[in-house]
């Protein structure tokens, strides 16, 4: 055990700042597709309701890890057999994983935000409306700072799965976490001292990000009751 | 009958659909060795739906020449590591390289079975002719093979970046897809995969190293009496001609006859081949 910490300590943090990055890049491209999805969602137009329907369903149906072949190595072969030029496009495993992070938790970061609007009782848009405010400044204003509060639990919960997804990306070589610990366990044969490990790692990492959204929550919950 | 339910369904959750019945206690000790799933031509599943390979075949050699049970389990490699450090399988055969740094965490191997050599691959209308054109190019490699730790050894000299990928399909495929130049494959497996699947590439035979032996592999010494049997078998199928019909079956003959010619050479040779093995 402390054999593969003094070897292989640096490697597995370092690792682990891929796993971060990847899922904050993710995250981030995962947060704008499901305001934007879930917006789509809760309005009135019903194209934009069966934009956001085959979005969700799509992604939701298809498990991450085919998703991830897909993306990486489907879409360039895709994209070459169409556009012929002399040098191939590829995806990098840094920016497959975001797409494949990103297109699969904002499916279900625009469920969460949908649910959440609709949360609000209709009541509340309707008063708004009567008052006199459009329908964005209504929903800017009124709707969505209640619905956040409902959503707030669901898409922590929903970052955590993310940050975890992310080891279902070490299948295309992107150098996250898993990837790297299977290396290890390679080369030292030691199986479940490298898992023990990488479970401590994750289980910090994720601690960090439960405490930091717990102190967001009670700050946008404030002044609630 | 609770402790035999028990059995089971351990058993069950580790083999997934690859085992053969659990026999029942009083029964002859039935050995349970674990495999990979695909590493063509050591262990894959072919057209007919049948689990082949050398693994398998030299396996079962061993096991009729030696007359024991055994019950093999095509586990996945990360997974047959883990089942032989928990008890839950008493070996591995799974094409692994004997290097010291797997000794020292414990492990003993067997004898060499079979020689494999590393080298390079890449797509057949690359422009990659040797290590001297991979600066700042990315590389293939999968986890855990004697090919990734050669690969790690050319790495500072020749300054190319190193994917790991988790099994040899997906390597390939990124060599045809274009997501690395070149990819470093035990050379027997990938004549064997550009054959069989007709695949764009080409090995660049100046590229091939020296090679190491892959041993059978036991955890617990509760397993010893198994590794003393196959070594014993291993010197018996090599001797009466069996090991190189079974090479020859899976490479043709001239690898056949190479690989018998290393098995008969000495245990000299054996032990030199496995101190060139350690890993970077």
């Amino acid at each position: 055990m402390v054999k593969i910490i003094t070897n292989y300590g640096p490697l597995l943090l370092a690792a682990m700042q891929q796993t971060v990055l990847l899922a904050l890049c993710g995250l981030f491209f995962a947060c704008i597709l499901g305001i934007f999805f879930g917006i789509l969602g809760v309005t009135k137009n019903k194209v934009c309701r069966a934009v956001n329907r085959v979005f969700v369903d799509v992604i939701r149906g298809v498990p991450m890890i085919v998703l991830a072949y897909f993306i990486y190595f489907g879409v360039p072969a895709f994209i070459n057999g169409i556009v012929s030029s002399s040098s191939k496009f590829t995806l990098s495993a840094l920016q497959a994983g975001t797409i494949c992070l990103a297109l699969n938790c904002g499916a279900y970061m625009s469920e969460i935000i949908r649910a959440g609007i609709q949360s609000v009782d209709k009541g509340q848009m309707e008063a708004a409306r009567s008052l006199g405010l459009p329908w964005w400044r209504a929903m800017y204003r009124v709707v969505m700072p209640q619905a956040i509060r409902t959503m707030i639990p669901s898409i922590i919960n929903q970052f955590i799965i993310t940050l975890k997804d992310t080891s279902i990306l070490s299948i295309i070589g992107f150098p996250e976490l898993v990837n790297t610990a299977k290396n290890v366990v390679a080369n030292t044969f030691m199986s479940f001292q490298v898992w023990a490990i990488v479970a401590v790692m994750y289980l910090i990492v994720i601690e960090i990000l439960t405490v930091i959204s717990r102190i967001l929550e009670r700050r946008l919950n404030r002044g609630r009751e | 009958m609770k402790k035999q339910v028990a059995c089971l369904l351990a058993a069950a959750m580790v083999a997934g659909c690859m085992t053969v019945p659990v026999a029942a206690e009083e029964e002859s000790k039935v050995w349970v060795i674990a495999t990979d799933t695909v590493f063509k031509p050591f262990e894959y599943t072919n057209d007919d739906g049948e689990f082949v390979g050398i693994d398998v075949d030299i396996l079962a050699a061993i096991a009729e020449d030696q007359g024991f049970e055994y019950e093999l389990n095509s586990l996945g490699w990360d997974s047959a590591i883990a089942a032989c450090q928990a008890g839950q399988a008493d070996g591995m055969i799974a094409g692994a390289s004997i290097t010291d740094e797997r000794k020292e965490s414990g492990w003993t191997f067997s004898d060499g079975y079979y020689n494999a050599t590393q080298s390079m691959t890449v797509a057949a209308d690359s422009e990659i002719a040797g290590f001297e054109d991979l600066s700042g190019q990315t590389v293939g490699v999968k986890t855990g093979t004697q090919g990734a730790s050669y690969a790690e050894s050319l790495q500072e000299e020749y300054g190319f970046e190193i994917t790991y990928y988790e099994d040899s399909p997906t390597m390939y495929q990124a060599v045809l897809g274009g997501q690395v130049v070149a990819c470093f494959e035990d050379t027997p497996i990938m004549a064997a995969s550009i054959q069989d699947g007709d695949l764009a590439l080409t090995i660049l035979y100046d590229t091939e190293n020296e090679g190491s032996p892959y041993g059978f592999a036991i955890f617990s010494e509760d397993s010893q009496e198994l590794l003393d049997m196959f070594n014993a078998g291993l010197a018996d199928i090599v001797a009466d001609g069996t090991y190189a019909e079974i090479i020859a079956n899976y490479l043709g003959e001239d690898a056949a006859a190479t690989a018998e010619a290393a098995m008969l050479g000495d245990a000299e040779a054996e032990t030199e081949a496995g101190t060139e093995a350690v890993t970077e």
